[in-house]
């Protein structure tokens, strides 16, 4: 749609200060893979109740807005439950190993005009890119 | 306080992903649709992200978090067979399920259950992670 860009900005000016607000209160990095997997793997055990915190208002949120507006935009995830198994074994494993996903090597990492952001967020839209191309194109099961 | 900034910036950072229609996976994958109908839409979110965000780091680059503590520390700038290996494997599956891990926790209450059967998995991903890591970057 023509608007969809100017959405796009905001929201994304919306994403890029919840990131300024984490970084200068907090001290802390707005990296969604890190925030969550220091939780399932334990290495997040001494700021727990912050990253639950964090957790608590990207969830909730949302659904306080689908509960209150009415508004619900469809996420269109596909049927393919063998896609979304992999697809989230994928990306669970990948975020952990490289060390950070969109918000965290993408956003704040390129922000920072940080080396390995800007080479993982290469990395991953590229393979992204090859991933579509694959499953979308030639195989036809997303 | 912290927790409660915490929640906040949680809260931002999921109505942000909710109204810039990056919870659509849709939306994503059409990003990454190269060579079919490509939509834009994300180069826009990642410009209106990282604007704030750098301006944030400016005002790092001096002095201390307002509630105590240190600003993290810049990583050695070392492109270690992990980050790309590791970011080369999220690429596929962020292509295959058009889900990342913030837009996959935004859209956890409102998206219905393929949404959670990706949240799982992922989840599953995250802890075995660990172990393969060591395994990378061990020296061969």
């Amino acid at each position: 749609m023509q608007t969809d860009w100017i959405w796009g900005l905001v929201g994304g000016g919306l994403i890029g200060l919840a990131g300024a607000v984490f970084l200068l209160a907090n001290g802390r990095i707005m990296g969604a893979s890190g925030l969550i997997g220091g939780l399932i793997d334990g290495s997040g055990r001494a700021n727990a109740l912050e990253r639950l915190a964090f957790l608590a208002g990207l969830i909730g949120v949302p659904l306080g807005i689908v509960v209150l507006s009415g508004w619900r935009p469809d996420p269109h995830v596909t049927s393919n439950i063998a896609a979304l198994i992999a697809g989230g074994l994928a990306v669970g494993i990948g975020t952990r190993i490289a060390n950070g996903c969109t918000s965290g090597h993408g956003v704040c990492g390129i922000s920072r005009l940080s080396l390995r952001g800007i080479v993982a967020t290469l990395v991953f839209i590229a393979s992204g890119i090859a991933s579509v191309a694959v499953f979308r194109h030639l195989l036809g099961v997303i | 306080m912290r927790i409660l900034i915490a929640a906040l910036a949680g809260g931002l950072f999921g109505a942000g992903l909710m109204l810039s229609g990056m919870t659509d996976t849709e939306k994503v994958r059409g990003f990454l649709d190269v060579f079919g109908a490509w939509d834009p839409t994300l180069m826009f979110v990642m410009a209106g992200a990282i604007a704030p965000m750098a301006i944030a780091w400016w005002w790092a680059a001096t002095g201390t978090p307002l509630l105590g503590g240190r600003f993290p520390d810049r990583a050695a700038p070392e492109i270690s067979r992990s980050l790309v290996l590791g970011s080369a494997l999220f690429g596929i599956g962020w292509g295959l399920a058009g889900l990342c891990p913030g837009p996959a926790l935004a859209a956890l209450g409102f998206g219905g259950p393929g949404v959670w059967i990706f949240g799982i998995a992922m989840a599953v991903g995250m802890w075995i992670a660990p172990h393969l890591r060591g395994r990378l970057d061990a020296p061969a």
